[in-house]
């Protein structure tokens, strides 16, 4: 804990919950993006729609789930359905409007690598897999993805393309008859990157509070370009804080 | 005629060494007590097929029972890494594996196509990905209608599928409810199946909800309680959170691992006495 009061992974999972909208229907990985979804929809987003992979459509979990598929989404869902028809007729039939994805890795279009770091035949690291994020990535109308900022995590080139962000030169989405539009935005424990209309790769568009340009740009693999008129994000409300916290607890 | 065997008598009989096996769940209903089986009759050579890999096949992956898996998510759940299949694909420990490997869409259509004897499971996947380049069972083809790019992958067609349920009934007809995952496809794709249920009831049927597979798909039924622990069984008991992030000390370490393993498992007859076992020693 720093001396603000709060920790900078706490400051991102806020900022990403503020993204999500009360009528929201959202794909939501594991891990980070579950924390903030979870939070979004017990403070300002009561009627938010959350999907996992699962299978749950529409579920309201008192407690955020440890596991994509835990006892309590089951229990709180509107609908189960299998897993064929959650990817076919949901997912690849374009029936969500947010992919809410985490990552290891980030290059500057926006694709991810959730796959391995090193070779793949000879890895350093061996990562979990796609797992339904590739799909999610192509056909949700868009998505929101978060991962801690360092410059292992930001890299110039990835070790491995699991998922399309905006694509190799960062346009190549219409050509990959994708629907969706792509990242709406990357957060991160030091603020927001949003695609650049010119140069169509990642800008730093917002910095958390105290947050120096110096820091985000060496936390960054590649030469980190800032928006025109940076902003700042607002600082977690207490009723933010308190009610993240309570949530971590919960999933322990 | 779906037969009632004991579990370690249904292993006995269709485990064999070098086929392939898919043991599904979704997190939910994922037939631990049957890989556990698998491991105390040491069958090797296995060719493993699972959407979502967890503690179950990083068990049986740590003990050598592998030397192939199809996977599309290889992680413990909220917690990291399985570590006996990273030791397994980073280190060739105890052995090689050969890995094969997807996204969750292309699994579970590819599961689909089985289940529906087709040779191939058509989608819109993998698009700009680096998959296609190290894994060649992925395909690209042009649609005859629209001359749209497709992918492709090969239907899983595994020699066994080993899933886990709520209920049989005394006729072999299977009821399971809650998040069924790919269990239907994957049972109705492969040669021959086992089904481990909590318990075996007069008759169940349409009436009851949830969803039912009739009796003729299915091989054998195996009454295991509690034999999805640590994952859960929607309205018997529920997933075990706590012994999800506990596996990640047991396994991090070779000899800690092998130790855990042969005290709990190898050293116990069936999966009632691993049970018995891990209550008394205050894991459940």
């Amino acid at each position: 804990m720093s001396k603000t009061g709060y920790t900078s992974n706490e400051m991102m999972v806020i900022t990403a919950s503020r993204f999500l909208k009360n009528d929201a229907v959202v794909f939501i990985g594991i891990g980070l993006p579950s924390l903030a979804a979870n939070l979004a929809r017990k403070l300002h987003a009561p009627n938010i729609s959350m999907i996992y992979e699962s299978g749950t459509l529409d579920t309201k979990p008192d407690r955020p789930p440890l596991s994509i598929g835990d006892d309590e989404l089951s229990r709180k869902a509107l609908s189960i359905v299998s897993v064929p028809e959650m990817f076919r007729y949901w997912l690849q039939g374009g029936r969500i409007d947010i992919g809410f994805l985490g990552a290891a890795q980030i290059d500057r279009f926006a694709n991810i690598n959730t796959t391995v770091i090193g070779d793949y035949n000879y890895p350093k690291i061996r990562l979990p897999g796609a797992g339904g994020a590739t799909e999610i990535a192509g056909f949700c109308t868009h998505t929101l993805v978060m991962l801690q900022q360092t410059s292992s995590n930001f890299v110039n080139t990835l070790d491995f393309i699991s998922s399309v962000g905006f694509g190799k030169e960062g346009n190549s989405r219409p050509k990959l008859g994708f629907t969706g539009k792509g990242p709406q935005a990357v957060i991160t424990d030091l603020g927001i990157m949003e695609q650049s209309p010119e140069t169509k790769e990642l800008i730093m568009t917002h910095l958390h509070p105290g947050v120096s340009v110096e820091q985000a740009s060496e936390s960054t693999g590649w030469p980190l370009k800032f928006a025109e008129s940076i902003k700042t994000t607002t600082v977690p409300l207490e009723k933010e804080l308190s009610l993240l916290r309570k949530l971590e607890k919960m999933m322990k | 005629m779906t037969e009632f065997l004991s579990l370690r008598e249904a292993v006995q009989k269709y485990v064999k060494p070098g086929i392939s096996v898919a043991m599904e769940g979704f997190t939910h209903l994922i037939p631990h007590a049957a890989g556990l089986e698998i491991i105390r009759q040491k069958i090797h050579n296995l060719s493993l097929i699972r959407m979502t890999p967890d503690i179950v096949y990083d068990q049986m992956i740590g003990m050598g029972c592998a030397d192939k898996l199809m996977f599309s998510w290889g992680g413990n759940p909220g917690v990291g890494s399985l570590h006996r299949l990273r030791d397994a694909v980073e280190n060739n420990y105890p052995h090689h594996i050969e890995i094969n490997e997807h996204s969750h869409a292309a699994m579970a259509n590819a599961y689909v196509a089985g289940a529906s004897n087709m040779p191939c499971a058509i989608f819109k996947g993998y698009r700009g990905t680096d998959y296609p380049g190290v894994n060649s069972d992925i395909r690209f083809i042009s649609c005859p209608y629209t001359g749209e790019t497709l992918t492709v992958v090969p239907a899983i067609k595994p020699d066994l599928a080993i899933i886990h349920a709520q209920r049989a009934d005394k006729h072999g007809n299977i009821w399971m409810k809650g998040i069924i995952g790919i269990q239907k496809e994957a049972l109705l794709a492969a040669r021959q199946s086992i089904v481990t249920v909590e318990e075996i009831v007069d008759q169940v049927n349409e009436k009851q909800g949830g969803t039912v597979i009739p009796r003729w798909a299915v091989n054998v039924v195996c009454c295991v309680p509690k034999g999805a622990f640590p994952s859960y069984t929607e309205g018997y008991y529920n997933r075990s959170n706590d012994f999800y992030v506990r596996w990640d000390e047991i396994s991090r370490n070779r000899q800690r691992f092998l130790d855990w393993m042969d005290r709990f498992v190898l050293s116990t007859i069936d999966f009632s006495e691993f049970m018995l076992k891990l209550e008394k020693q205050g894991y459940v």
